[in-house]
Parts: structure tokens; C-alpha cells; sequence
């Protein structure tokens, strides 16, 4: 049910996994970690990307970071750096490449690379061959993080 | 309007962030309890190893300090009739066996052994015990026959130090879990090591990360308010960063049990525990 849930919204939103214009996880082209094309050619959506910043099965980036912005979120995780400010330490390019692999960025982090479909060990069935989230999500949460300003 | 279902689904998340304010000492009925000592020398990054119960809020800790409150003490007290109960093809029960519970203290602190180049857990010895000398049906590895027995016979070393063999016939064995624990799996592509050793203190959501130490196995779990296995615990933590589990019982969960249990060395068996 909460699958279908998160379908109907994700459709709602314009965002599927398979979007046709999508750069493929394969095709993300990194320089330095920085990832200056957008995977989508669409604008992101910030209110939706703040909805998957916090959602569990989707970013789930609060259980490692948290951030002021989300007062009505229980339990920000500590793992991570705050949130708070993120838009202004990083541009939009180099947003794009921690979220999509941030393997690229930082070595040997325990932050999950959300854009990519293979080079994991023994994923459960449903996930094999999958990016944890669609183009348009890292696209929405970029757009989201930008806002975050200041502390 | 898809703004107020999200909020309203982000709401049920919502409770009482316990701080989370670990008292130091615990004391089960009268007996105290090793809950933090010096890393075991084969331990690089971590100098102080800490049991779970350290890492869980005040009314969680008090469950486990008396074993009246204890509720896996009804698991334990199901274990003690399977213990006298007659079963299988010989007609036996572990008690026409075994004189007295009270000989296996001891036991929980030397688990997993090699005996005969196999890497042996306390459930292979109860189901070696079951099949070979009462002629009765194996228990499954994680149902509650298998873990009200397994605490029965843990509650036995509790207050004694974990104390594994890692050397001689065990070292290949202890290598194979060691790598297994940093080895990252799943679509998360996290390896124990990732939580356990890296970020253990750290909240990651709801949840206040201990060292994974499974010294106080079977734990009850108020999640599932029930006893829970070892391996089990393995299984729910890979499925967690969406990992195909390895199997219980098998060959890589038995590895990475010895090597865990090495890691929690000197501290007391504290079975059964109470987590959350
Ligand atoms: C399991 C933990 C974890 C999760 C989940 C996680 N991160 Fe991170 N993230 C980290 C850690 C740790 C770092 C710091 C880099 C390092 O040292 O590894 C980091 C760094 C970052 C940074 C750079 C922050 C700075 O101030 O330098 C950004 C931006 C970021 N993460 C965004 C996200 C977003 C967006 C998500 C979800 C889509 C997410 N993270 C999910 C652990 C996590
Ligand atoms: C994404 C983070 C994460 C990873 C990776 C992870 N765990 Fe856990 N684990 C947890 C959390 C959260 C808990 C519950 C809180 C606690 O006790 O740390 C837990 C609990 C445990 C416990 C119970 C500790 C106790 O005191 O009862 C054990 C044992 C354990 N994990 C072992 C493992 C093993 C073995 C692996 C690798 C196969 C692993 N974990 C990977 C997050 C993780």
C-alpha cells in the first residue's frame, strides 16, 4: 500500500525511475566528484525534495544528517555533518555528485551513493540492478539543499 | 494536498526522543556486570568495548536489572520444561542426560568452538543433542524452542567474561568473520564495521548505535517481544541496508558470530538481555 502510495506521488510529481530523458546511472559523468549536467534536463523541485530528504524509504538523509529546517521531524540522525548552511558550502554541480556517488567525494564514506545500479555486493532481489533513488529525486533534493542558506 | 498527506505520514514517526543517558553500572540481582572494558588486543580502531545495554534509555536499562521485570525471564522459564520434557525416538528429555542445568555455566562464554575442524554455536550442541542422542526433530535456529533453550543455558554464565578461542584450529574461521564484518553489502553498501565500529554513539535516526556486542543473547526485543538469535539479529541488520541475508545456521554467520564474540572479550555474558 505505502509502495503504491509513493508511486501515485511519485507520478504526481513527474518522477519515475525510467523517465526516458534520463542520464542513466552508468552515463553520470564525474570530474573531480563534481557532476555539472543535470540527470533530468528538468528543474528540481524543492518541496518535493525535502519530502524525500526525510521520507525512510526514500533519501532517509535525516538519519545521518540533521537539520534545522525540519523542527516537525523526530530523531535527526548524528552520522553526518548538519545540514544547516549545505546550500552555501557547495554549488549545485558539486551537490549532484555527493548525492548521486559521494564515493567520488569523500573516501571510504558510509554515505550510501543514491545514483548508482551496480558495484554493490548481494542486494536483496528488489533492489539488484536499482539506484536508490530516481533521477528526478537527486534532481529535487539538489534543489532542496540549495535552499538551506546561511545557519 | 499531497503536502498535508506527507506531514501527516512524517507525524506517525513522530515520539519522545528518550536522551539517552546511559548509566554506567549494572547490577543484576546483586551480581555485577562487566559493561565496559578494555579492547581485546586484536582490535585496531577501538580501544574500550562496550555492552549494548549502554547504549539503551534509562527504562529500557531497568528491565534488564531485575529478572522479575525481565520480561525474556517467561522465555527462560518455557525452556526450563523443554528441558524435562520427553522427546523423540529414544524416549529422552535433556534432563536425563544432564544432572543439572547449573553444570553449563561457562558454556555461553566459549561459544562458537571448533570441535572436529567444525565450527560449532550453542545451537548445533542442542540440535547434535537432539538428533543424535533423543532421536527427535532439530529445532529451527531462530524459533522459540531453539532461543528459550539457548537462554536457559546462557542465564547459566551470566556475570562470567566472554572468553572465545580466535588461535589454532579457530583462526581460520575468526579470519573469514573478520573480513566479512568490513566487507560492505547491500544496495547501502555498508559493512558492519560502517556502524558498529565507525559511528557507534551516534544516533542514525531513531536509534542509538551500540558497538553490535552479542553478549547479552538471546535479547528480548520490545519490537518483537520475543527472544531473539544471533544470527537472526545478522539477518535483520543486512536486510536493513538491503542485503540479501546470509543464511542461519551457515557458514558465514557462524564466522562472523566467533569473530563478534571476540570482539566483545571480558565483557559479561548478560543473557538474557532486554533491547529495544
Ligand atoms: C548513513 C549515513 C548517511 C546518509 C544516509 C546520508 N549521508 Fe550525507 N554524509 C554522511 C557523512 C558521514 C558525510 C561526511 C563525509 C564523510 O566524511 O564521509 C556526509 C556528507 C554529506 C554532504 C556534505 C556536507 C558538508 O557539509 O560538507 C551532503 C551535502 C550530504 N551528505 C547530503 C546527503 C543527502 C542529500 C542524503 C540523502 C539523499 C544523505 N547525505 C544521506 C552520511 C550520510
Ligand atoms: C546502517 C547501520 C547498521 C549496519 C550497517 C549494521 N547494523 Fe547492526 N545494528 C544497527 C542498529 C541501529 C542496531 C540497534 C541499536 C544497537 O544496538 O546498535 C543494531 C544492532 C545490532 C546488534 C545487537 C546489539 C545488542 O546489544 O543487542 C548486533 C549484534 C548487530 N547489530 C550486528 C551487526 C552485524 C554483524 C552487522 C553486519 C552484518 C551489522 N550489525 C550491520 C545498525 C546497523
Amino acid at each position: 500500500m505505502k509502495r503504491a502510495l509513493i508511486l501515485t506521488l511519485c507520478t504526481a510529481f513527474g518522477a519515475t525511475a525510467v523517465a526516458a530523458g534520463d542520464v542513466k546511472p552508468a552515463d553520470v559523468v564525474y570530474e573531480d566528484g563534481v557532476v555539472s549536467a543535470s540527470l533530468t534536463g528538468q528543474a528540481g523541485d524543492a518541496v518535493n525534495g525535502r519530502m524525500v530528504f526525510a521520507n525512510r524509504k526514500q533519501g532517509n538523509c535525516l538519519a545521518c544528517h540533521a537539520n534545522s529546517d525540519m523542527p516537525e521531524e523526530g530523531f535527526h540522525g548524528e552520522v553526518g555533518p548538519m545540514m544547516d548552511g549545505v546550500g552555501e558550502r557547495w554549488t549545485e554541480a558539486e551537490l549532484r555528485g555527493i548525492v548521486s556517488n559521494s564515493k567520488m567525494v569523500f573516501e571510504g564514506t558510509i554515505m550510501p551513493a543514491f545514483y548508482i545500479d551496480s558495484g554493490y555486493e548481494r542486494p536483496l532481489d528488489k533492489f539488484a540492478g536499482q539506484s536508490i533513488l530516481s533521477a528526478q529525486q537527486v534532481e529535487d533534493i539538489i534543489a532542496y539543499l540549495l535552499t538551506l542558506k546561511d545557519s | 494536498m499531497t503536502n498535508t498527506l506527507w506531514t501527516t505520514l512524517a507525524l506517525i514517526g513522530l515520539g519522545t526522543a528518550v536522551g539517552a543517558q546511559d548509566s554506567n553500572s549494572l547490577s543484576i540481582e546483586g551480581e555485577s556486570i562487566v559493561t565496559e572494558v578494555a579492547a581485546p588486543a586484536h582490535m585496531e580502531n577501538v580501544d574500550t568495548i562496550y555492552s549494548g545495554w549502554r547504549f539503551r534509555s534509562a527504562e529500557t536499562q531497568a528491565l534488564e536489572m531485575d529478572d522479575f521485570d525481565n520480561p525474556a525471564f517467561v522465555f527462560v522459564e518455557q525452556g526450563m520444561d523443554l528441558w524435562d520434557k520427553v522427546d523423540g525416538a529414544a524416549g529422552k528429555a535433556c534432563s536425563s542426560c544432564h544432572e543439572n542445568i547449573e553444570d553449563f555455566a561457562g558454556l555461553r562464554t566459549q561459544l562458537p568452538r571448533v570441535d572436529d575442524g567444525e565450527l560449532v554455536t550453542m545451537e548445533n550442541l542442542i540440535n547434535e543433542c537432539r538428533t543424535d542422542r533423543m532421536e527427535a526433530e532439530p529445532w529451527k535456529w531462530s524459533k522459540g524452542k531453539m532461543t528459550a533453550m539457548t537462554g536457559l543455558i546462557g542465564v547459566q554464565s551470566r556475570g562470567m567474561p566472554m572468553n572465545v578461542a580466535i588461535d589454532g584450529d579457530a583462526a581460520p574461521f575468526w579470519e573469514k568473520g573478520k573480513e566479512l564484518y568490513y566487507t560492505r553489502v547491500g544496495q547501502l553498501d555498508m559493512a558492519c564495521s560502517n556502524c558498529h565500529e565507525d559511528n557507534y554513539g551516534m544516533m542514525i535516526r531513531a536509534d542509538h548505535l551500540s558497538q553490535g556486542q552479542i553478549n547479552g543473547f538471546p535479547t528480548y526485543r520490545l519490537k518483537n517481544a520475543k527472544l531473539n538469535s544471533i544470527h537472526g539479529r545478522f539477518k535483520g541488520c543486512m536486510k536493513n541496508i538491503r542485503a540479501t541475508p546470509f543464511k542461519e545456521g551457515g557458514d558465514e554467520f557462524k564466522a562472523l558470530e566467533l569473530y563478534l564474540a571476540s570482539r566483545g572479550q571480558g565483557l559479561s555474558v548478560e543473557t538474557p538481555s532486554v533491547r529495544n
